[in-house]
C-alpha cells in the first residue's frame, strides 16, 4: 500500500520537524541574554531569592535535562505554566490560536480572491492597458512589506476616513457573550450579523495588510502560467467549439495553470502566518502573535516554547494540506 | 451552392506583411478538398481564418468567408463563434496536445453539445458513446471516464475525430491530422477520416503538404504558394497534368508510393524565382 507508506513517512517527517523546531527554540531562548527570574523579582532581591525561584521553575538544571523534563511533560499533555500569568500554557495558547487562525485564513481568502481575479482579468485583457495597469498595481503591492501596508491602511482607513476599527478584535461595548474563541465563526453560526460586522470592522484591515503582498505574488505567478496555457492546442480547439474567452480562461486554462500557484500559496501562507506576529501587534489584535511578543519581552520561556510549537504545527499542517490538494487536482499524480 | 466559400481572403501581420493574398476557394457540401503547399505557405492560416482562431499577430484585412451561405465576418463575435461551433469543426494536427490534460474525455467530446447547442446531458452522453463506437474505440464507457494521458496517440486522434463530428457539422477542417502519428497509425486514421466524412456527408478541407495522400482522400485540390492560390483544380486533372509550372515541380518533388526511396527533385530554383515574381506582381496590384 504505497498510500499508507506515504502517510507514515509524512507523519514521521512531521514529528522530526516539530522536535527539531522545539529543540532549537528551547536552546536559543535559554542562551540569549536576559532571564525570566530577573524580570519577575523586584529590584534588590537577594541571590537566595533568585536561586529559590530558579529551582521552582527547574531552571537550575542543565539544558538537556530541562528539555527532557519538558518533553516528557508535553507527551503527557502538560505544556507547563506561564511564568508571567501563572496560567497553563495550553489554555493560553488554545485561547489565542482561534483569533490568529481567523485572521490568517481571512487574509488568505482575500489574497486568493484579489490575486486570482487580477490574474484572470489580466489574462482576459492581455496586451491591453488593463493588463498594464494590473501589472503596475502588482508591482506597487510588492514594493512594501505587510506591516507598512498595515500602517498605511491605519492611516487612510482608520484615521483620515475612520471607516474601520484600528485596534482590538471586537468592540467591548457590544457586550456579546462568546461561547468559543472562534468569534467570527460563532457570530456567523448564531446569525448575529451586527457582531459579524463589528468583527470584520476589526479584522479586515490587518487581514488586507497581510493579503496585499501575497495577492501580488499570486497575480504574477498565476498570470504567467495562464499566459503559457493560452498558447496550448486544447485552448485553440475550445475556441473553435464556440466558447467565449472568459469561459476558456476559467474552464480550460485555469485548472492547468493553477498547480504551481497552489504550491506557492502553501509556502507563502506559512510566511503570512509568520507575518501575523507583527501585524497583530500593530493592530493590538489579541492573537497568538501578539501574545508571542509579550512572552518574548517577559522571557516567559514555557509560553514561548508553547507558541512556537503551535506555529510549527500550523506550518506542517499547511504543507500537508497543500500536498493533498495538489494530488487531488492533478490527474496525472492521482493515477500514477 | 458551396458549403464553404472563401472570397479574396487577405490576412496580414500587424506590420502589414501579407500572409494570405486574396485567397478564394470553395468546398461543396460533401466534397473533400485538399489544400497543399510547402511549409509556411499559409495552409493552416486559411483554416484558422475560417474557424476564427487567427493568431493575435495576424489580422483579417479583406475578403469574405461564407459558411452555409452566411457571411461569417459580418456577424457579431458571439454569434460568429457559436455559428462556427455548430456548423464547423477542426481535427487538429497533434492529438497529444489537443486534449485538455486536466479534463476527462467524455466532457471534452460533448461539451459543445451541452454548452453551445443546449442539449440535455444524458442525450449528449449517449451521442458520445455512439461516436466513440463509430471511430472504432472499444469500451467507450471506460474511455469517456479516462484522462488523455491514459490513452495512446492513435486513440486520442480517434477521440478528436469523434469530437469533431459530435455536433453533425457540415464542414470539417483537418489540419495535417496524421503528421504527428506513427506511420502505421497514419493509414488507419486517414481511412477513418474518409469513412466518417462519407457516412456523415460533410464537406472536408484537408490540409496537407503530402501530395501522396491527396489522391487517396480528395476530389479537388488547391495549391498554395506564399499565401497565394497557384492552382485550383480537380485531383484527376492535377495528377495527369498540373497546369502551373510550380505545381508540376511540386508533384515531381513528391516521392511516389511505388518508389518511396526514389531520389527527390527539389523544386528548381528557376521555378521558385518565377513564382516569387508572380507573387510580387500580384502584390503590386494588391497594394496599388
Ligand atoms: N503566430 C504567428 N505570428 C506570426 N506569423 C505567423 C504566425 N503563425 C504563422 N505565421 C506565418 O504565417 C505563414 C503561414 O503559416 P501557416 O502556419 O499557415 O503555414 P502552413 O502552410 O500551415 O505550414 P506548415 O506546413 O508548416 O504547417 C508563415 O509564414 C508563418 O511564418
Ligand atoms: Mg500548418
Amino acid at each position: 500500500m504505497p498510500f499508507v507508506r506515504a502517510l507514515l513517512t509524512r507523519f514521521a517527517t512531521t514529528l522530526v520537524t516539530l522536535l527539531g523546531a522545539a529543540i532549537i527554540v528551547f536552546v536559543v531562548i535559554r542562551i540569549v541574554p536576559g532571564n525570566p527570574i530577573a524580570m519577575m523579582l523586584p529590584p534588590g532581591a537577594t541571590e537566595a531569592d533568585i536561586d529559590r525561584l530558579k529551582t521552582l521553575y527547574g531552571l537550575d538544571k542543565s539544558i538537556p535535562e530541562q528539555f527532557w523534563i519538558w518533553l516528557v511533560n508535553v507527551l503527557q499533555g502538560d505544556f507547563g505554566t506561564s511564568i508571567t500569568s501563572r496560567q497553563p500554557v495550553f489554555d493560553l495558547v488554545t485561547g489565542r490560536l482561534p483569533a490568529t487562525l481567523e485572521l490568517s485564513l481571512m487574509a488568505l481568502v482575500i489574497a486568493i480572491a484579489l490575486g486570482g481575479t487580477a490574474a484572470l482579468t489580466a489574462t482576459l485583457y492581455r496586451g491591453t492597458k488593463v493588463e498594464g495597469g494590473i501589472d503596475v498595481a502588482g508591482g506597487v503591492a510588492l514594493s512594501l512589506p505587510d506591516f507598512l501596508w498595515g500602517l498605511a491602511l491605519i492611516l487612510v482607513l482608520g484615521v483620515v476616513w475612520p471607516i474601520f476599527h484600528i485596534s482590538g478584535r471586537v468592540s467591548p461595548s457590544l457586550g456579546f457573550d462568546f461561547q468559543s474563541n472562534f468569534y467570527l465563526l460563532e457570530a456567523l453560526v448564531r446569525l448575529r450579523f451586527d457582531v459579524v460586522l463589528d468583527l470584520l470592522g476589526h479584522m479586515l484591515l490587518p487581514a488586507i495588510a497581510l493579503a496585499i503582498p501575497l495577492a501580488a505574488i499570486i497575480l504574477q505567478l498565476l498570470k504567467q502560467s495562464l499566459k503559457e496555457c493560452m498558447h496550448d492546442d486544447y485552448i485553440t480547439l475550445a475556441r473553435t467549439k464556440g466558447y467565449s474567452e472568459t469561459s476558456i480562461i476559467t474552464r480550460d486554462a485555469l485548472p492547468n495553470a493553477i498547480l504551481p500557484t497552489l504550491t506557492l500559496i502553501g509556502v507563502q501562507f506559512t510566511f503570512l502566518i509568520g507575518g501575523t506576529v507583527i501585524i497583530e501587534r500593530l493592530f493590538s489584535y489579541e492573537g497568538l502573535g501578539n501574545m508571542a511578543i509579550d512572552a518574548v519581552i517577559n522571557r516567559d520561556l514555557p509560553l514561548i516554547q508553547g507558541i512556537v510549537l503551535v506555529f510549527a504545527l500550523l506550518f506542517t499542517l499547511v504543507n500537508l494540506l497543500v500536498d493533498m490538494t495538489y494530488a487531488a487536482l492533478n490527474p496525472r499524480l492521482r493515477h500514477a | 451552392m458551396s458549403y464553404l466559400a472563401i472570397k479574396d481572403l487577405t490576412v496580414r501581420l500587424k506590420n502589414g506583411v501579407p500572409l494570405l493574398r486574396k485567397v478564394s476557394l470553395e468546398v461543396e457540401a460533401g466534397e473533400v478538398r485538399a489544400l497543399v503547399g510547402e511549409s509556411g505557405a499559409g495552409k493552416s492560416m486559411i483554416g484558422k481564418a475560417v474557424l476564427g482562431i487567427l493568431p493575435r499577430a495576424a489580422r483579417l484585412t479583406g475578403g469574405k468567408i461564407l459558411l452555409d451561405g452566411e457571411d461569417l465576418l459580418t456577424l457579431p463575435p458571439k454569434a460568429r463563434r457559436e455559428r462556427i461551433g455548430a456548423k464547423a469543426a477542426l481535427i487538429p494536427q497533434d492529438p497529444l496536445t489537443a486534449l485538455n490534460p486536466s479534463r476527462r474525455i467524455g466532457p471534452q467530446i460533448i461539451d459543445r453539445l451541452v454548452d453551445i447547442l443546449g442539449w440535455k446531458r444524458p442525450k449528449a452522453e449517449a451521442r458520445a458513446l455512439e461516436l466513440l463506437d463509430e471511430v472504432h474505440i472499444q469500451d467507450p464507457g471506460r474511455v469517456m471516464k479516462s484522462y488523455p494521458h491514459e490513452l495512446s496517440g492513435g486513440m486520442r486522434q480517434r477521440i478528436l475525430i469523434a469530437s469533431a463530428f459530435a455536433a453533425e457539422p457540415k464542414l470539417i477542417i483537418a489540419d495535417e491530422p496524421t503528421t504527428a502519428l506513427d506511420v502505421t497509425v497514419q493509414k488507419q486514421i486517414l481511412k477513418l477520416i474518409r469513412e466518417m466524412q462519407e457516412r456523415h456527408q460533410t464537406a472536408l478541407l484537408f490540409v496537407t503538404h503530402d501530395l501522396g495522400v491527396v489522391s487517396k482522400v480528395s476530389q479537388t485540390l488547391t495549391v498554395l504558394y506564399a499565401g497565394k492560390v497557384i492552382e485550383d483544380t480537380n485531383v484527376r486533372a492535377f495528377f495527369e497534368a498540373p497546369a502551373h509550372a510550380y505545381s508540376q515541380a511540386l508533384l515531381a518533388a513528391t516521392p511516389k508510393y511505388t518508389d518511396p526511396d526514389g531520389s527527390l527533385m527539389p523544386v528548381p530554383e528557376s521555378i521558385i524565382t518565377a513564382v516569387e515574381q508572380e507573387v510580387a506582381a500580384f502584390d503590386a496590384q494588391l497594394n496599388g
